[in-house]
């Protein structure tokens, strides 16, 4: 296909221009984390590590802080558990009703997040339980589950039956030919859901704020807590600049995972 | 001794186990499909028809609580209420605004990184284009929060008005740039995906049958684009029309669904709220057929 130099420039430029919009921004929050003002206005005041010196004497975000990573690693947990069933049951079984459930296992991020935490409040309500750290985790097991799917499942499309039935002849059992065939090759796929279903969990908002009771508070409800309180703006752009400087390289793990460059599955 | 007859037990009882799955398959479908069933079938599916149900219920004026005498009342309400239809109408064009502005913008941007990046280059810059949707929802709402502070005659203006001498402000148009911001990347992981399936063979042929770029690109690349483009929309779509927080952070006093849905729940009128979620989930499973049918379920 013969493109212009003019056209193949110019889609060039619309690129670049693209990923320095996506970054500007990011880059702006952890200047402003910086600032000697405590506000958001440009440009900074001053220098100062002021905010950042006593960001751990903020009692609240680390409780935030600490509440989030065990509820996103609970909720990675039941996640990976059955997301890989429902993934093995869907790529091995034929059955009535599997479109259905297949279907069914886009649901939850295909409608908003609002509609599954509103009903999963109203069923814990109605039922009279109370809303606390374990219906927060229903939730976020809930969207949790897609994510790992989606990716074991990618992966176990990509693996040739033909495989376990060499498995099969040459004597193994089921369980052989899982701990050695297949677990080798959807190992990586599973991890890469799992660090997915972390990340989502972490930075979920919408379905934590109708699952949780009033003693619950996420890093991501702290942030909404407080952005605009003045004397505590200046941490939210702490806590902001922590959260990318941590979950950048673990993404860039979880692509690598998720879709190895080199790895050949038959 | 005791050791080793031990183990033999333990072994010969997975073998049973095997063998018993071996000749029972549908049993072994069974165990594997409980959990997952359990979870999306009872917990999920059942919310949402308990949700769907507690929209009919009335509303006990003096504990705020839900009761069991049915009234179609609620339904009514949030669909005669001009104001409400009006919302409704707004919340679907913020969605489908954003929408647009990703598709403008992922099919240059994704052509260009399959078709025309030098293979170097091309990992990095999808990696690039993916990484900011893990910087964090709030982080990046946030981010362009100071961004579009406009400033008032009390305080400066944020990044925008002190470089560029003008803001959107905070107000819908912020809230669509915000919104299209947010979800790009899913946006552009589809349609990316969709070029490189395409086969070089096939636009070589365009070519060679005398077609030019252009229409190489609109009448052979385009149609074979389709189910990625559904399947990304779905995305962007239904994250954008659900959204309540972003309005908040970058919309001033500008309002969606999501913040009258929020509203009437923690009035408290549990069955009003569940009467106006039936708006985004009517949308939606009408949305999610649309798109079903241009194949995007092929492409999630």
């Amino acid at each position: 296909m013969q493109i212009s130099k003019r056209s193949q420039f110019s889609l060039r430029a619309t690129t670049y221009g693209l990923l320095f919009l996506l970054y500007m921004p990011l880059l702006l929050i952890f200047i402003l984390s910086f600032n000697t003002a405590s506000s958001l206005t440009w440009p900074p005041r001053g220098f100062s590590t002021r905010w950042w010196s006593t960001f751990l004497d903020v009692e609240s975000a680390r409780a935030a802080l600490i509440s989030s990573t065990r509820l996103a690693l609970i909720a990675m947990v039941n996640a990976i558990v059955l997301g890989s069933m429902l993934s093995f049951a869907l790529q091995r079984f034929e059955f009535f009703g599997k479109n259905s459930l297949s279907f069914l296992a886009v649901l939850p991020i295909a409608l908003p997040g609002i509609v599954t935490g509103v009903a999963l409040r109203n069923t814990f309500v109605r039922f009279g339980l109370d809303l606390g750290f374990i219906s927060v985790i229903a939730g976020h097991t809930t969207f949790c589950i897609v994510v790992v799917h989606n990716n074991v499942v990618a992966r176990l499309r990509r693996i040739s039956p033909n495989l376990r039935e060499a498995s099969a002849d040459l004597g193994a059992n089921s369980l052989q030919t899982f701990r050695l065939i297949t677990w080798p090759l959807v190992r990586s796929s599973v991890f890469a859901g799992a660090i997915l279903a972390f990340a989502l969990s972490f930075d979920e908002v919408v379905v934590t704020t109708f699952t949780a009771g009033a003693g619950i508070q996420t890093l991501p409800q702290w942030i909404l807590n407080n952005f605009s309180r003045p004397n505590v703006l200046p941490y939210v752009t702490v806590v902001a600049t922590i959260v990318m400087v941590i979950s950048l390289p673990i993404a860039w793990l979880a692509q690598r995972l998720a879709d190895p460059p080199n790895e050949k599955l038959v | 001794m005791s050791l080793s007859t031990s183990s033999q037990i333990a072994k010969h009882k997975t073998q049973s186990i095997n063998r018993f799955f071996a000749s029972h398959p549908r049993l072994g479908l069974g165990t594997l499909l409980s959990g997952p069933i359990l979870w999306l079938l009872v917990v999920y599916v059942g919310s949402l028809a308990l949700l769907v149900v507690s929209a009919f219920f009335g509303l006990d004026e003096f504990t705020g609580k839900a009761t069991t005498n049915l009234t179609i009342g609620n339904i009514e309400e949030v669909i005669s209420e001009s104001a409400y239809r009006l919302l409704v109408l707004r919340s679907i064009g913020i969605a489908g605004a954003a929408t647009v502005i990703c598709f403008m913008l992922a099919l240059p941007v994704g052509f260009y990184i399959s078709k025309l990046a030098k293979p170097w280059a091309k990992r990095g810059l999808v990696v690039a284009i993916l990484l900011p949707l893990w910087a964090g929802y709030l982080v990046k709402a946030f981010a362009l929060r100071a961004v579009f502070e406009p400033g008032s005659e009390f305080g400066d203006g944020g990044f925008l008005k002190n470089t560029i001498g003008w803001s959107p402000g905070f107000g819908y148009l912020s809230v669509i740039i915000t919104l299209a911001y947010l979800w790009f990347p899913y946006m552009f992981l589809p349609i990316y995906s969709g070029f490189e399936r395409l086969p070089e063979s096939l636009i070589d042929a365009s070519s060679d049958l005398g077609a030019g770029s252009i229409r190489t690109f609109f009448s052979v690349m385009m149609p074979m684009l389709v189910p990625s483009i559904a399947a990304g929309s779905i995305f962007t779509f239904s994250l954008s029309l659900g959204d309540y927080i972003t309005v908040k952070i970058v919309g001033g006093k500008s309002q969606m669904i999501g913040n009258i849905i929020e509203r009437t729940l923690l009035a408290p009128n549990q069955p009003l709220a569940a009467a106006f979620t039936l708006w985004p989930i009517t949308i939606m499973v009408a949305y999610l057929f649309v798109m079903a049918r241009l194949g995007a379920f092929k492409n999630l």
